[in-house]
């Protein structure tokens, strides 16, 4: 299989480019704005519940197991949940999900548009549809994302409490105790930085894929999980990279 | 009027289209008829601007549209209504909000007006009862009544219809065929078909231009093309057997004599440009 790197990169720049023009009219755009924030993040909200819930559950449960020294105070756990939801699992376990959830969506929805012709429609009306069509998007995306990522945070450590309890191995207390011990603020922006990026990952290169499907059904089928392996690849690439700069 | 000299556009290795020249004017149905593959959709594509053609221009009233950057291209595209062949509504969109959708992003003017124009345009497609729909839930010719109401909502100048009859039985494409023609001349469009429906070419071919290969090979009217003496215009035409009795009968000396028309020349042009 041919990789046209640079062909790809080179497009992609240009699609970005030309989402930024005037807006034909403002009203049209704030209003797919918010369908757009309503269908990415409400419309995830679901499955950012179950996944963190039980990230945090199973984080508990399998730090206790490895914790076998007597010495090392229970409330450890707890603090290793609370840096492990914040700095990893949250941001980047969430955005692979979301990955496949929101960027299939992205890239099939576009796909579709554009083999039924409804892209080439709105062109001829003299609509920049770059900036109608993918504009809010990555903005919604931009916004949605990051506040995903901190609900998903804050459940997981709920999890993890309650995964504790259940099956005794830590107090409510301990655990509180642990969250409130040696808390970095720090984690924090490094996980709204990891949050930031991998929204913009999820949302345009599955825009990318979607608003350039050339054939038929078949093909928006290969762009949607196209976009879904190069924005999981990507991500984990860019956790590495962030992780490196900023720890 | 549009204007298109010289047009020329290759994909690749492949010729599509060969120095096309010709005039769409103002007030009539305009059909661009060929077999598949000769290159009609792809001109019409560069008439609109979704394909940049390689040399040649595209005059819209004198303006060269091929020379202009998108944002010099907005106000003639506001001018254009198209219809596509598979109609192109937008499917998350309900039928009044395919037709709002052009008026809600470009007219001026109160939600109230916006909304009887929406209902004017729906009115005079015939297309009753359907407002709350999606597309999805309502057939194809109803399809392309709401295309043509979108594409006529803003008042369009210059209007483009991409195989108006493709997937509809012969009375609603009489009915599509009909509706495009008075809208044509009631609004005096500069309507451009791309068909091969010999209907259509029968029924509202004011200007006839016959593609083969990329070339335009004829030009004339509907009362001309059945009388037209070019080999590969009347293979296309008399392709079917029910068309064999035309075919017979202007064989015959009344019509190889063009007694028919008191001896006047054959209409239209052998082009090949």
């Amino acid at each position: 299989m041919e990789f046209k790197f640079f062909y790809h990169f080179g497009r992609f720049i240009l699609m970005i480019k030309g989402m930024f023009s005037r807006p034909e009219n403002m009203r049209m755009y704030w209003k797919e704005f918010m369908h757009q924030c309503t269908d990415i993040g409400v419309g995830s909200l679901g499955i950012v519940f179950i996944i963190s819930l039980f990230l945090g559950a199973v984080t508990t449960v399998q730090t206790a197991y490895q914790l076998v020294a007597g010495f090392i105070p229970k409330s450890t756990i707890a603090q290793i949940v609370r840096d492990t939801l914040i700095l990893e699992l949250a941001p980047t376990m969430v955005c692979i999900v979301l990955g496949g959830v929101v960027g299939s969506k992205i890239a099939s929805e576009l796909g579709n548009m554009r083999i039924s012709e409804q892209i080439d429609a709105q062109e001829i009306m003299g609509i920049n549809t770059k900036a109608y069509l993918i504009g809010p998007k990555i903005l919604a995306a931009l916004i949605t994302i990051p506040c995903l990522v901190v609900i998903a945070a804050f459940l997981g450590i709920w999890g993890g409490l309650q995964a504790g309890m259940l099956s005794g191995i830590i107090s409510s207390e301990e655990y509180m105790k642990g969250l409130r011990a040696a808390f970095d603020g720090y984690n924090v922006f490094v996980m709204l930085s990891k949050a930031f990026t991998y929204s913009f990952i999820i949302s345009s290169i599955p825009a990318y894929y979607g608003y350039n499907v050339t054939g038929g059904a078949l093909e928006i089928g290969r762009a949607s999980t196209k976009a879904v392996v190069v924005s999981c690849i990507l991500i984990l690439f860019t956790d590495y990279l962030l992780a490196a700069m900023l720890l | 009027m549009i204007e298109l000299i010289n047009i020329r556009k290759s994909f690749g290795e492949k010729v599509i289209l060969q120095d096309v020249s010709a005039k769409m004017e103002a007030g009539k149905t305009n059909l661009i008829i060929g077999a598949s593959g000769s290159g009609k959709t792809v001109l019409m594509k560069c008439m609109v601007g979704l394909i940049k053609p390689d040399s040649g221009q595209i005059l819209y009233n004198g303006k060269d549209f091929t020379a202009m950057d998108d944002m010099e291209k907005k106000p003639i595209r506001q001018e254009i209504g198209m219809l596509f062949q598979g109609s192109a509504l937008f499917d998350s969109m309900t039928v009044e909000e395919n037709v709002m959708f052009p008026l809600d992003m470009f007219a001026r003017g109160n939600y109230k007006e916006k909304r009887k124009r929406m209902q004017e345009c729906l009115d005079r497609v015939n297309l009753k009862d359907a407002n709350k729909k999606y597309p999805a839930e309502i057939s194809g010719g109803m399809k392309k009544r709401v295309g043509i109401a979108r594409a006529i909502v803003l008042n369009p100048k210059y209007l483009f219809v991409d195989e108006p009859n493709s997937g509809l039985d012969p009375q609603t494409s009489l009915v599509i065929d009909k509706l495009i023609k008075d809208l044509t001349a009631e609004y005096n469009i500069t309507t451009v078909v791309n068909t091969h429906d010999m209907n259509t070419v029968m029924e509202s071919g004011d200007h006839i231009m016959y593609m083969h290969q990329g070339l335009k090979q004829w030009e004339g009217s509907n009362k001309d093309i059945i009388f037209a003496k070019d080999k590969k215009l009347n293979d296309f035409i008399f392709a079917s057997e029910f068309f064999q009795d035309i075919k017979e009968m202007r064989q015959s000396e009344y019509f190889q004599d063009n007694k028919w028309r008191g001896g006047k020349q054959e209409g239209g042009n052998k082009t090949n440009s």
